[in-house]
């Protein structure tokens, strides 16, 4: 067996693989593919990363790409070799743990999260690149596991609706306008993955903070906290690293969920509207 | 009632003293949640912030009650494995939250919903807490919406409902089909805020992997961080598991991959008594297999069945596409044999149908191992635009899966693991039986009986989390003895302390040197083939005997030939998974052994020995209307059994029918 092929000329026990370049094996005949995979390996945090080149075949076009590192991560503990570190959880493409770039795109060909695309979107002999989410505010933990906690602290500095336990009113107390409840419900679909700051040229995280900033604001129940909401959501977004937004849209084509490009306009309109009212009231 | 269990020395077992639930208040059912409350102490305002509270997991349960007892004024330390709170499964449930708000003037009602979920649990779960869950149902969905939580609505701007499996009433609240992503984020949305406040210290990516029992109370737990591997100790007053359940010892369920049965496992084996293992829950509606490879199942969510019609053909060994079979030659099974609930009968009667029809050899789709879910009439009833409304995010997820379109070609569904009604033993205050030890959610046994209804989960987990334990905790805490060992006595030096960091650090080093040939997810597959064989929809005597004969065997071949590369100090998916699977290798053997020990049929366990003429689930009340509470002895060593009998006031038994 050879040994994989690194960026960095490092060797690695590894899956059956060839040089590069070498043409992959050939379709087993009940359509199972056999795929070259460049993956990126990282040890930890503070290693050096580099591609490592990987063949696998037999994979179904039934497969989801998760189930098909899987049987890749099998082939490697069968060689004694440390598998791909990748996060995943429910692999229903709700949980938003999973995700990674895939020949350059955020979870891939396909607008949806990567436990959720399937095999039958390659084909046979073909290479693919697999990469962590790129971005400053999300360090690489190691190989494809990168730590997305910025996000969860920019809903804590003021994605929610301040309401204790036991203080609600009868819920039937405010009515919300159909149209309303809808438009929150299609910002709060966000799963937090971070696709949409690893496919911005900027690292930034404007339609993650958006979508949120939308769902509660456009409910009655958010709108005490209306101001002082978005002003510090999108201060914690800029203290956390993430770039700014010059409108490219790679966001909102990358979000396995759809959440729409016009909420970033929404909440520099939400933004604008807090500062002339003259900050937190 | 008679004392004659099964003969305990056959089935691997000793019969202990008989368990009882000292924290269930008396006098009429209505009252009692509000007496207990009443009598509960309370601890100062001023004096919660010294008292430390240990949550474990972050779903539903978790969520709903670290937020809530911070708001409360205690410092809770919060633990979940995923990289962030809001990942917890709970955020995968699709369908609905129950409560008994009666918006639609229906008939529903507290007691209405009280009934339901008894009898829908086959009369296999406490009066006393079930009405109480009915009773706090209508304040969780005040307390969602008040957080933002978009429910669906109406046109005048008020919240909708349908209706669910087993049920005649539309009391279910629903958000599209993301109803536990929009709680879950409801809830930790409330957590992050009391993280950003201080008074939440979270740990994400860290395992809790035993628990510290000091002076016979819970004290702490051991915990892994999953990035540096590093093993550490946290110190408590009380310590909250809400680590949902154990669906995955039989590998493929529609829990997320890593959910896992490790810290109520580790939390048994301390002292806690686990009830009701062998009562689990199959789904009747997920995605069939599509082969080997696959890694978990999905859900499709249960409300499909409200305007889905299930078939299968008439005829065995038919194998013409769907479209080709005429009217009369389909079987609407459910719809024929249950006329009055149809396709809206319990999960469970509707599982061991499709099971029955595939076992027919009319079961559709590769390898037979399917049945039909039609939207054909409900497309022409009500446009495809409005089922694409209700469904249209159910239908897109089937069809990313499985490339066929449901509004084109029916749908193909089977059942699958799904729910664990089982877990540990906990009192009406939630309490374990290890002093300051609380599990609430899925993690608890308390309220499903045998069976759990659809959008149910949602509610307990809620409902544990934001109203009952906050205020069953408070009790405890007031009363702990003032001799406690203070908190700093309780250092690496302290004998309990030192002893379980060493089994924990032995435990991991033991996988990780292991010269073995094969990897742990080999071993859950194996094992979860051998459940699910003997030990899922249907089981026999026969059956588990073999399982328990097996499930040692492999248990012994897991420890010897498990192969975990990498080391302890970084971030290890491959330990992280093996230690889960060791868990499951001593949990599997539990279940088989309640599941042999109980030789009626309720709810979700079916033995194939107890079924009425038309194959029915026959309960045998006179010898097994009790909680089986299982006492940890040593690894392989016969359990001790603890019967909680259970007393019917209000609802009387009576034999399930859905006809």
């Amino acid at each position: 067996m050879n040994a994989p092929q690194t960026d960095t000329g490092s060797t690695a026990a590894a899956a059956p693989v060839g040089a590069a370049g070498e043409a992959p094996a050939p379709a087993a005949a009940d359509g199972a593919m056999a795929l070259t995979l460049r993956i990126w390996r990282q040890a930890g945090p503070e290693e050096p990363g580099a591609m490592t080149t990987y063949r696998i075949s037999g994979i179904s076009p039934d497969m989801s790409f998760l189930d098909m590192l899987d049987t890749l991560n099998e082939q490697l503990i069968a060689e004694g070799d440390e598998p791909v570190a990748f996060d995943h959880d429910c692999r229903e493409g709700i949980c938003g743990a999973c995700g990674v770039v895939i020949n350059g795109d955020a979870h891939g060909p396909q607008p949806t999260t990567t436990c959720q695309l399937h095999m039958r979107h390659f084909d046979d002999g073909d290479t693919i690149d697999v990469e962590p989410w790129r971005a400053a505010a999300f360090p690489v933990i190691r190989d494809l596991v990168v730590d997305r906690g910025s996000l969860d602290r920019i809903i804590g500095s003021g994605g929610y609706i301040t309401a204790p336990t036991g203080s609600a009113p009868e819920a039937h107390a405010t009515a919300v306008p159909k149209a309303a409840a809808d438009d929150a419900f299609a910002h709060a679909e966000c799963i937090g993955c971070g696709a949409c700051v690893a496919a911005c040229p900027n690292g930034a995280a404007m339609l993650f903070t958006a979508a949120k900033v939308v769902h509660l604001n456009v409910l009655p129940q958010g709108a005490p906290e209306r101001e002082s909401r978005v002003l510090d959501m999108v201060d914690a977004m800029d203290e956390e690293g993430f770039g700014g937004c010059t409108q490219v849209g790679a966001c909102a084509t990358a979000c396995p969920k759809g959440i729409p490009f016009q909420s970033i306009a929404d909440m520099n309109r939400e933004y604008l509207r807090a500062v002339r009212k003259g900050g937190r009231g | 009632m008679q004392d004659t269990t099964t003969d305990p020395a056959a089935t691997g077992y000793t019969l202990g003293e008989p368990l009882a639930d000292t924290r269930a208040p008396e006098g009429p059912l209505a009252e009692r949640w509000e007496r207990r409350k009443f009598t509960a102490k309370l601890v100062n305002p001023a004096n919660r912030r010294a008292r430390t509270v240990i949550v474990v997991g972050t779903g539903l349960a978790g969520g709903a009650a670290g937020a809530t007892l911070a708001e409360q004024g205690y410092h809770v330390v919060q633990f979940c494995y995923q990289d962030s709170p809001r990942r917890a499964h709970s955020i995968a449930a699709q369908g609905g939250i129950n409560a008994a708000k009666n918006y639609r003037n229906d008939g529903d009602s507290v007691r209405r919903l009280f009934q339901d979920t008894v009898k829908g649990g086959d009369f296999r779960s406490r009066e006393s807490n079930v009405h109480r869950l009915a009773e706090v149902s209508t304040q969780i969905i005040d307390q969602c919406v008040a957080q933002g939580v978009p429910f669906a609505r109406e046109y005048g701007g008020l919240l909708d409902t349908r209706s669910f499996g087993g049920v005649q009433v539309s009391r279910t609240f629903y958000a599209r089909g993301q109803t536990g992503q929009q709680l879950l984020l409801g809830a930790y949305q409330a957590l992050s805020r009391q993280i950003a406040a201080g008074r939440v210290e979270m740990h994400e990516r860290t395992e809790m992997l035993d628990l510290l029992v000091v002076d016979g109370r819970a004290r702490g737990i051991v915990a892994r961080d999953l990035v540096t591997g590093s093993i550490d100790t946290y110190l408590a007053d009380a310590v909250v598991l809400a680590t949902g359940g154990y669906g995955n010892v039989f590998h493929l369920s529609t829990n997320a991959k890593n959910s896992n049965a490790t810290a109520i496992w580790r939390a048994h084996r301390r002292g806690a008594l686990f009830a009701n293992p062998c009562f689990t829950q199959i789904h009747p509606t997920c995605i069939p297999r599509a082969g080997d490879h696959q890694s978990k199942l999905t859900l499709m969510s249960e409300s499909l069945r409200n305007d889905g019609r299930i078939w299968v053909p008439l005829a065995a060994g038919d194998h013409r596409p769907p479209q080709e079979i005429p009217e009369d030659e389909r079987d609407y099974y459910l719809e024929r044999a249950y006329p009055a609930f149809g396709n809206l009968v319990p999960r469970d009667i509707a599982s061991r149908a499709a099971k029955n029809v595939c076992d027919e050899g009319r079961g559709v789709g590769p390898g037979g191992q399917g049945v039909y879910l039609d939207f054909t009439d409900a497309i022409e009833r009500l446009g495809r635009t409005a089922v694409e409304q209700k469904y249209g995010n159910l239908f897109e997820m089937y069809e990313r899966i499985t490339d066929e379109s449901p509004y084109e070609t029916p749908m193909r569904i089977y059942p699958a693991i799904h729910y664990t009604m089982g877990g540990l033993w906990v009192d009406y205050d939630l309490q374990t039986t290890v002093p300051g030890l609380f599990a609430i959610g899925e993690a608890n046994f308390s309220d499903h009986g045998a069976n759990r209804l659809g959008a149910s989960a949602l509610m307990q987990g809620l409902a544990d989390g934001y109203f009952i334990l906050p205020s069953t905790l408070g009790d405890y805490l007031a009363t702990l003895p003032r001799d406690l060992t203070p908190r700093n006595e309780l250092g690496p030096d302290h004998p309990v302390v030192r002893e379980v960091v060493g089994e924990v650090t032995n435990r991991l080093h033991a996988l990780l040197v292991n010269p073995g040939d094969r990897s742990p997810e080999s071993f859950q597959k194996q094992l979860g083939e051998v459940l699910w064989e003997h030990c899922g929809m249907a089981r026999d005597a026969e059956g588990l005997r073999r399982a328990l004969a097996e499930i040692p065997r492999l248990r012994e071949e897991f420890w010897s030939r498990v192969r975990v590369p990498g080391s302890g100090e970084a971030l290890n998916q491959s330990l992280e998974k093996a230690h889960r699977v060791s868990d499951y290798l001593e949990l599997a053997e539990l279940m088989c052994r309640d599941a042999l020990h109980r030789e009626e049929s309720c709810g979700g366990h079916f033995r194939t020995e107890s079924q009425t003429e038309g194959g029915e689930a026959e309960r045998d009340d006179a010898r097994f209307q009790y909680v089986a509470a299982w006492e940890f002895t040593g690894e392989g060593e016969p359990p001790v059994l603890h019967r909680e009998e259970l007393e019917f006031q209000d609802v009387l038994p009576s034999r399930r029918s859905y006809a």
